[in-house]
């Protein structure tokens, strides 16, 4: 399983790269493999404009449907369409192809509850013992 | 939890365990999607053991199974299966079962797991005065299930019987690689030829092993739970706690066909669902596919005109169709062909039209 040090992690299992004001958000690896064989993706309209914490869209595989998290506030400004037509780009590639909405952020935003890929192995190896 | 004789099996194999039933069990091993196609495509192999198997035999078993359940017992032939219902009096499904006739008075039946206790309390119950003798030997039978189009071909490998003399539905005694005997039914739950195998524990890995050795090069693969579910679903057989339960009675659910109304004996159910054939029902079980995007999935609302008329009971990506399914309860007057309604899908209200079923037909 991959966990890339160039991203950040949230204890949704989205990560959220940030360059030049903009973020790009997807899920984890760990995610996608828990998820299984995804086969439909929901993504928001571009220009709406999210609240930290809101849901920007849906993943679901053949068994259950998981709903994803924004965690920054800012206008959805592009959303990944190949996934429309090839979701399963996100169990193949998640940090790459499988990249789902780039979201504008607004000004001063706190984004301290971040994970560090290290943190967020930890988190993940935890929440898979239980 | 529970584990069948199989699991040190399906850890060596990578599978993903998952709770069913109180039963730790391979939810998959590559993927849904993959064991899925290869089932439709060449064959799979499933551990299906966490399901329940009874044995009834005496003077009266005929008898006693002919009151207990819907179908005209008489009328299957020694070492012939019959699928067919536990009724409550309400006419409502406590389980649905195979029944195995192997002789005269000896049969076996498979139950499902969540309803093993259920059921044999409800069959001690009803057992009564008939001479017979009920025993649950589940614990001694370790159930698989090979399924596909090329099933008979890779079983026939390894057996000396000639599987072509086991019809759909027929029972044979077989030996596996070099398994002691054990018997094998032409029967399975997802829409494609295979047989069920009924091992004892001392078997069961050598069967198992047996099978995924000697099937590999047909492109056999083990397949879980999940691709069992979709393939059930592509052939809209119900699955207990989705479109049957105790709330729903075989008329509804489009499984009349099971209920033998013309068989001399009074049986369980009878009386009230000559009652409900007589006054009609009013939703009736409709396979359905998405017109717009959006998976359904149980539970959700069925609505024609902002106005709920129904709920789906089990929903899903179909990988032979390559798009989402459902079956769901409808209002009788919106279950024809054609009529189409909307899923609420969590908040969003998307178009499906009710289609033909099975929703997958295979090449045979």
């Amino acid at each position: 399983m991959e966990f890339p040090d160039d991203v950040k992690y949230t204890k949704d299992h989205e990560w959220i790269k940030i360059e030049d004001n903009i973020a790009t958000i997807g899920i984890t690896d760990y995610a996608q493999e828990k998820l299984g064989d995804i086969v439909y993706v929901e993504l928001p309209d571009v220009g709406e404009t999210l609240e930290k914490g809101d849901a920007f869209g849906s993943v679901e595989s053949v068994k259950s449907v998981s709903d994803c998290y924004t965690p920054v506030a800012g206008e959805v400004i592009e959303v990944n369409d190949l996934l429309v037509e090839s979701p399963e780009a996100i169990n193949e590639d998640p940090y790459g192809e499988g990249w789902m909405v780039k979201i504008k952020l607004q000004k001063n935003q706190q984004l301290d509850d971040l994970m560090t890929n290290v943190e967020y192995e930890n988190y993940v190896s935890e929440e898979s013992e239980e | 939890m529970k584990r069948t004789a199989l699991y040190d099996e399906h850890i060596k194999l990578g599978a993903r365990m998952v709770d069913f039933a109180g039963w730790e069990m391979p939810v998959q091993y590559s993927g849904v999607i993959d064991e899925h196609r290869k089932v439709r495509e060449s064959a799979g192999i499933f551990d299906v053991s966490h399901m329940g198997t009874f044995e009834i035999k005496g003077k009266d078993a005929l008898k006693f199974l002919n009151y207990l359940l819907p179908t005209n017992i008489e009328s299957i032939d020694d070492m012939k299966a019959h699928y067919s219902m536990l009724l409550t009096e309400k006419g409502t499904i406590i389980d649905d079962i195979i029944v195995y006739r192997l002789a005269g008075d000896h049969f076996l039946m498979v139950v499902n797991a969540g309803n093993r206790e259920k059921d044999e309390t409800w069959i001690r119950k009803n057992i009564g005065n008939y001479d017979a003798e009920f025993t649950n030997i589940s614990s001694n039978i370790v159930l698989m299930a090979i399924q596909g189009p090329l099933a008979a071909r890779i079983l026939g490998r390894l057996t000396d019987t000639d599987l072509s003399m086991i019809p759909r539905f027929g029972i044979g005694r077989v030996r596996i690689g070099s398994s002691k005997e054990m018997f094998i039914a032409r029967t399975g739950y997802t829409g494609e030829d295979g047989f069920e195998i009924f091992s004892p524990i001392s078997e069961a890995k050598h069967v198992w092993t047996s099978i995924l050795s000697e099937g590999a090069r047909d492109g056999l693969v083990p397949a879980g739970l999940g691709a069992r579910d979709t393939l059930r679903l592509e052939m809209k057989y119900p699955l207990y706690g989705h479109e049957i339960s105790e709330e729903t009675n075989p008329i509804e659910a489009g499984l009349k066909w099971v209920v033998d109304f013309r068989k001399g004996e009074d049986f369980i159910g009878k009386g009230a669902l000559s009652k409900v054939l007589e006054e009609g029902t009013k939703r009736r079980l409709v396979g359905f596919r998405m017109i717009e995007s959006g998976i359904p999935r149980q539970n959700y609302k069925i609505k024609r005109d902002g106005l709920e008329i129904g709920f789906v009971t089990s929903g899903t990506f179909s990988p032979s169709l390559n798009i989402p399914i459902g079956i769901g309860y409808v209002r009788t007057e919106f279950s024809e062909i054609g009529t189409k309604f909307s899923i609420d899908i969590r908040g969003k209200e998307r178009q499906a039209e009710v289609i033909k079923t099975p929703f997958y037909q295979n090449r045979r």
